[in-house]
């Protein structure tokens, strides 16, 4: 079972890295999208600083939220998510390893540029360890309920939309408790509670989405 | 004697008696909505704080605690639909939604009217209204999955997906919400104490929301019942009611 966690999660891996534009394409969505925000607001560093927490968020959500569409696509297309479905191995172990190659190849790299554009935002280093730590254990969440997502709407039309309508609601948690930290630690407040609850979802995620996932791909492919 | 259990989870058989139970609960719907708006307009004292504002509250609760327990049976209905393969059941979910929808975004909409006179504000991003308004998100979402998939089947099964995820989400978004702002009263009715609100008040908004449920039951069974026709349209029972129209 471990071998074939491993072999999937390989060969996602190995996809990801032959189509580096598709990785690029997340990270340059997060730095445009938090780029406009000074534009349109003004380069005031104590208003910044204020609303950087949700701005460097909401971005985060939308670059993880954009690359969801192509998660389980391209199996899809070429016929290797039915011999998944087909596999001996439980469906949801094989999810489980998709999701966390989305993760390695979306969110992680997200979690890595964020302290910088945390800097542009003229957020104090005490608030930048807390934004990273707040990232590292948000956005995992955010991978797998996206999956479920990205699974329910599989060969539908209009999909790209429809995943944000069906995605983002069920965001919002992980949204105010990652900017609830990052705001703590800029008042001076202790940030564990947050990351506590951060951590909660991402563990509860764990356990419920993949199931989730299997199900709607089982309902997506018959 | 045995009990034909699933008799009426056939769209065949529960056609005719769903047809029969429509009057009965829109006759209901209108008794109790006439009696509860004569007692919480004409009955009810003007509250000493709020003066005559507050009577929104009499359509603006019954609602808020509507879109909520739509939301449920929904799921409700999904999660039986999905675990017994019953048709009938992923319909009746199909049929709920819509006017789920349209209770939250009654709440809503009294909730702003309402707080407009008492906060100054026409929307206040506070607990109950922002996760009033994630359930509205909610709900479209579950109709927008539902509408973009041909294939009735995999409509119902990846709807009712969506609708146990939801539910799973919904307690978890209150809290998250509720702890990143509360300005909102207090919950007007708390199981336990003794009501706060005189009792002209309860029995208005009780009336009120037994409307609204005998509403809903009318409503959701006309939606399932157009809902029947247009999936079973090759069916015999369907082509043999639509020759008995004719003849």
């Amino acid at each position: 079972m471990n071998n074939a966690w491993l072999t999937v999660l390989k060969r996602d891996l190995l996809l990801a890295l032959r189509r580096r534009s598709d990785v690029a394409t997340t990270l340059f969505f997060f730095l445009i999208v938090s780029s406009l925000f000074p534009l349109g607001i003004g380069p005031e560093p104590a208003v910044l600083s204020s609303i950087a927490p949700g701005v460097l968020w909401v971005a985060a959500l939308l670059a993880g939220m954009i690359s969801l569409t192509r998660l389980f696509a391209a199996d899809f297309e070429d016929g290797s998510l039915e011999q998944m479905l087909l596999a001996p191995q439980p469906l949801t172990l094989l999810v489980t390893a998709k999701v966390f190659a989305h993760w390695l190849v979306c969110g992680l790299p997200v979690v890595l540029l964020a302290p910088l554009i945390g800097l542009q935002y003229a957020l104090p280093g005490d608030a930048l360890l807390v934004l990273v730590w707040a990232l590292l254990l948000g956005t995992p969440a955010l991978s797998l309920i996206g999956a479920i997502g990205a699974a329910l709407t599989l060969g539908v039309r209009g999909s790209g939309l429809l995943v944000a309508l069906l995605v983002l609601p069920l965001y919002i948690p992980v949204l105010i408790f990652g900017a609830g930290a990052v705001a703590a630690s800029q008042n001076g407040m202790s940030a564990q509670a947050h990351l506590s609850l951060l951590a909660a979802c991402s563990l509860l995620a764990l356990v419920l989405a993949p199931m989730a996932t299997a199900a709607a791909l089982k309902v997506s492919v018959e | 004697m045995s009990i034909h259990w699933f008799k009426y989870s056939s769209p065949q058989t529960f056609y005719p008696l769903a047809g029969k139970m429509i009057p009965w609960f829109a006759w209901l719907a209108t008794i109790f909505l006439v009696a509860g708006l004569y007692i919480s307009f004409a009955i009810a004292p003007t509250d000493f704080q709020q003066g005559e504002a507050y009577r929104i509250i009499f359509v603006h609760v019954p609602a808020a605690w509507m879109s909520m327990v739509i939301y449920i049976v929904m799921a409700a209905w999904a999660a039986l639909g999905l675990a017994l393969n019953a048709r009938l059941s992923a319909m009746m979910a199909q049929a709920l939604a819509p006017t789920g929808a349209i209770f939250t975004l009654l709440a809503l909409v009294t909730g702003s009217l309402w707080g407009k006179p008492m906060w100054g504000a026409w929307w206040v991003w506070d607990a109950r209204l922002t996760s009033e308004l994630i359930l509205l998100f909610l709900y479209l979402g579950f109709i927008a999955l539902q509408s973009s998939i041909d294939d009735p089947r995999r409509a119902d099964r990846a709807g009712a997906l969506l609708a146990l995820v939801g539910v799973v989400n919904v307690p978890i978004i209150y809290f998250s919400v509720k702890w990143w702002n509360t300005l909102h009263q207090g919950s007007s009715i708390n199981m336990g104490a003794a009501p706060k609100m005189a009792m002209t008040m309860l029995t208005g908004m009780l009336l009120m929301a037994l409307a609204f449920w005998m509403y809903t039951i009318a409503v959701a069974l006309m939606r399932v019942r157009c809902i029947m026709l247009e999936r079973e349209r090759s069916s015999d029972w369907v082509k043999a009611l639509s020759v008995g129209v004719k003849s």
